[in-house]
């Protein structure tokens, strides 16, 4: 089959962007999306014309590379699913693709489908781990998790941080992302003596780099491929509130290790 | 060249504490003064970058990626390894040694294995402490299963994403350097070449993958942590951009490279759908525990596989291997789905592939059971080929996983040139001539949280590096035939792209140079990949700048180093006539078709040294002894 692809072409941020039609030929449907544009960028490189540029990897959806905005959804229209491991088949008969980059004041453009998403570095570095030095570490028996926590923990953990949850957002909020840190972090024993400043920096932090608040639009969730849930932002604020208050109450607020 | 492992000598439980504590220091006021160069941030780099740091050496630290959390670790499923003996199974830091050591069938250095079975205990403490969600047993204690067919359960997971989970505690650590301005860290910045001054490794030569701009960054120690070079085959599980690059200039500049030859095939990876396949995908090996992998006995036959009946089903391991069955080792799995496909009795397109099937077992335990163990790996063979694994058989077929070669390194892991050194796959240190499922991880941390710091140190305070002059000709030189390289790449006005030729050299090097080579079939390749480099000098297109963000340009560098790389694994394989491992020369089996090992002429590591381009390498050995443990032979019958 054919495929029509609308492509972003855009030489870098600074440049305008517009998009540009492309038919691809002899698409079957067991090609990934990546895979028909690596199809069409060899078709441009033997026409001595500059190939698409695109973020990918591992094309297993684990890295988190790869991101595109697929007719208006990220990363496409099949549920939990990264750009990389979406089939031609799982297009369900479109012929005809609009592929946009990221769009976000956090993300600017680098060049056609790749944005630059350091600022989700930065909002890590401002509080997203644990400080524990190499050599450090107790036992790690000696602590016991309950398996709720652990297993509740690592929902959230899987996070791949590929940023469509800002780009789905109509606010460009990077709430999804921090409060799977802050919950990953927050629901296990090993987080707790930082757990209220962590959130405070990291929400800081998103603040700074530009990202939007939160209005509970939930666009984020359905276009997480990792299937995260809203159920976090809800556990970030909770945790954001008593952070608050531990701060204005000093020495005395809530200890880390209540609720 | 001289290879001097510095392994200590003594009793192997202590060896590692004895060199240790012998290991000299650099006192806290002087290591604000040695900066360190680390390449790649995976579990080895991030996990070193984040140590060295802590310990108040500055660190600069490269990747190729948009951010360091993407490393290609992030794509490990099994586990990790360790001898904690949670499940009181008899397991111990000796039988973890005892069993990678035969895992690698004796290739590998009794002295690194043993060390690394010993720091295992402590990568687990280490990654709960910094919150890796690892999977827990109700009361709250750590879970462990079994994993590639050992007899103990010392496997650590994080469901199906162990990788992802270790690597993001490294990275977080990483990124809590960083903030602390201990860590400079610069992503999207490739290494293309190594800077050696008088002898020692001085610095790295990058390029901005945004801008194009090429920058010398000098340092008094380097630390490559740049992974495996699987890609050289094109079609394999790696991520697109691993590459050889980093430590292949680091071999052109001085650094031996060990065993390049070794290079793991993984037998569970869904087969190639059309000539579009950009990359395969593996799927747990776990799935062998209730599959059972079969082709049709008739070559040719193409009926549904529900169609065939029993009696004209070919359980080749089984009936092979009647004690081990389908968990036959990696290696072996993977030469039996080859043999089986060969004799023309392949499924699936061009028949690449041989079934795995769970009729037997969902009729055995029910379609829930089957569901709770391999639920997301069904999901995934369905998301990515349409078919369901529940009603009819997998397809599966062997594709390159992990290569055990890699730049030669000493006890220390540092390499023939002093002041570099190599961490986590990019070395070839501890996994001989196979690699062990849930070993990857281990090595990886281990060289990057608990060797590298020390013996780093050690260098840093017997070599007294001296101040760095980056204006020294070495950064200037190195430099500018970086420019050259690449200024030829974009001039070059051929018809064929590097992905085109990427794919012939991946074709010619599974052919001759994975599952089964002959002596005949690895001259004959070597010929080919001699013409193929010399079609890529005048028939390569690369289009667009080299000022700018060009994919295609960072694609060519990357095929030109894989082009000579190739011939360099075919050399090696040529040389070594023996099978042990993953290598298997079809020259050197036994009667009903085992590999025969060849102890007296190859019972040695083959480092080899670059000695000019268009020249024969040069061939070192470093013998291997073994005194904790006797050599034995496999097997699975």
């Amino acid at each position: 089959m054919i495929l029509v692809l609308h492509v972003w072409r855009q030489l870098n941020g600074a440049a305008p962007g517009g998009f540009v039609r492309y038919e691809v030929k002899d698409v079957t449907p067991d090609m990934s999306l990546l895979e028909v544009l690596d199809v069409l960028n060899e078709d441009l490189i033997a026409r001595h014309e500059e190939p698409v540029a695109f973020d990918h990897d591992c094309r297993e959806g684990i890295c988190g590379a790869c991101g595109m905005v697929v007719n208006g959804r990220p990363h496409g229209p099949r549920r939990a699913t990264t750009a990389c491991q979406l089939h031609v088949r799982h297009l369900e008969g479109r012929t005809e693709l609009w592929l946009e980059p990221w769009r976000a004041k956090a993300f600017p453009v680098v060049k056609d489908l790749i944005v630059d998403r350091s600022a989700f570095d930065r909002v890590i570095q401002a509080g997203g781990f644990v400080s524990v030095r190499t050599g450090s570490a107790p036992e790690a028996n000696a602590l016991p998790v309950p398996k709720r926590d652990a297993d509740l923990a690592m929902d959230a953990a899987q996070c791949i941080g590929c940023g469509a949850c800002v780009a789905a957002c109509p606010n460009a909020s990077a709430m999804l992302f921090v409060a799977a840190k802050v919950s990953h972090l927050g629901l296990l024993p090993q987080g707790q003596p930082e757990r209220y400043a962590r959130v405070g920096e990291m929400v800081g932090a998103m603040e700074r780099e530009g990202f939007g608040a939160c209005t509970n639009h939930g666009e984020c969730m359905a276009a997480c491929p990792k299937e995260i849930s809203i159920d976090f932002i809800a556990r970030l604020n909770r945790d954001y509130l008593r952070g608050v208050f531990s701060r204005q109450a000093g020495p005395d607020g809530p200890h880390p290790t209540e609720g | 060249m001289e290879l001097r492992s510095q392994v200590p000598s003594g009793p192997i439980e202590t060896r590692w504490s004895r060199h240790r504590s012998a290991l000299k220091l650099v006192a806290p006021a002087n290591k604000p003064k040695h900066r360190v160069i680390v390449v790649g941030s995976g579990l080895a780099g991030a996990s070193a970058a984040a140590s060295l740091a802590e310990l108040g050496y500055p660190v600069e630290c490269f990747c190729f990626q948009d951010s360091p959390r993407r490393a290609h670790s992030v794509a490990a499923q099994g586990g990790i390894n360790a001898a904690k003996n949670y499940q009181n199974d008899g397991d111990s830091v000796f039988r973890l040694f005892a069993d990678t050591l035969k895992g690698g069938d004796f290739r590998s250095r009794e002295s690194n294995v043993y060390r690394l079975a010993e720091l295992s205990v402590n990568i687990i403490d280490q990654c709960v402490a910094q919150g890796v969600p690892f999977a827990r047993e109700y009361g709250g204690l750590l879970a462990n299963r079994s994993f590639g067919g050992v007899q103990v359960s010392r496997t650590f997971y994080a469901r199906g994403q162990t990788g992802q989970q270790l690597l993001l505690g490294a990275y977080q650590a990483l990124e809590r350097q960083i903030a602390r301005g201990a860590v400079r860290m610069h992503t999207r910045h490739e290494m293309l070449d190594l800077v050696v001054v008088d002898g020692a490794a001085r610095g790295v030569i990058v390029r901005d993958l945004v801008s194009g701009e090429l920058s010398a960054h000098g340092a008094d120690a380097v630390v490559l942590a740049t992974g495996g070079y699987s890609n050289v085959f094109y079609l394999s599980t790696n991520a697109k951009g691993c590459n050889v690059t980093a430590i292949w200039r680091a071999y052109k500049r001085g650094a031996a490279f060990a065993n390049p030859c070794f290079t793991q095939i993984h037998p569970t990876c869904i087969p190639p759908s059309g000539k579009h396949q950009a990359k395969l995908t593996l799927m747990s090996e776990s799935l062998r525990n209730d599959g059972r992998i079969w082709v049709p006995q008739r070559p040719g036959d193409t009926r549904p596989p529900a169609d065939i009946p029993d009696a004209e089903r070919d359980y080749y391991l089984e009936r092979q291997y009647p004690s081990y069955g389908n968990l036959v080792a990696r290696d072996v799995a993977s030469r039996r789905a080859k043999e089986a496909c060969d004799t023309g009795r392949g499924v699936g397109p061009g028949g690449h592939g041989v079934y795995l099937d769970f009729r037997d077992a969902i009729a055995r335990l029910g379609q829930a059971t089957i569901a709770e163990r391999y639920g997301n790996l069904f999901e995934m063979y369905e998301r990515i080929t349409g078919e369901d694994p529940y009603r009819a058989p997998m397809r599966i077929y062997p594709a390159p996983h992990y290569t055990m070669g890699g730049l030669w390194v000493d006890y220390n892991l540092m390499s023939t040139l002093p002041g570099l050194f190599v961490i986590g796959e990019a070395n070839f240190s501890d996994h001989g001539a196979n690699r062990l499922g849930a070993s990857a991880l281990m090595q990886g941390l281990a060289d990057g949280y608990f060797v590298l710091p020390y013996t780093i140190g050690h260098y840093l305070a017997t070599a007294h590096p001296r101040a760095i002059d980056p204006g020294h000709a070495a950064f200037q030189g190195g430099r500018r035939e970086v420019e050259a390289r690449l200024a030829g790449f974009v001039a070059a006005r051929g018809r064929r792209s590097a992905d085109h030729f990427h794919r012939e050299l991946g074709a010619a090097l599974w052919d001759a140079c994975g599952m089964s080579r002959t002596g005949a079939g690895l001259r004959s390749a070597i010929e080919r990949v001699q013409r193929l480099r010399d079609e890529w000098r005048d028939d390569l297109y690369v289009g667009g700048t080299g000022t700018d963000l060009n994919q295609s340009l960072e694609h060519a560098g990357r095929v030109a180093d894989f082009l000579e790389l190739a011939e360099l694994m075919c050399r090696d394989a040529l040389h070594r006539e023996e099978s042990c491992g993953c290598h298997f020369r079809e020259e050197s089996q036994t009667a009903d078709g085992e590999p025969k090992r060849d102890d007296a002429r190859f019972g040695y590591v083959a480092a080899w040294e670059f000695t000019g381009t268009d020249r024969a390498p040069a061939l070192h050995q470093e013998p291997l002894t073994f005194e904790a443990m006797q050599p034995g032979q496999r097997s699975y019958k």
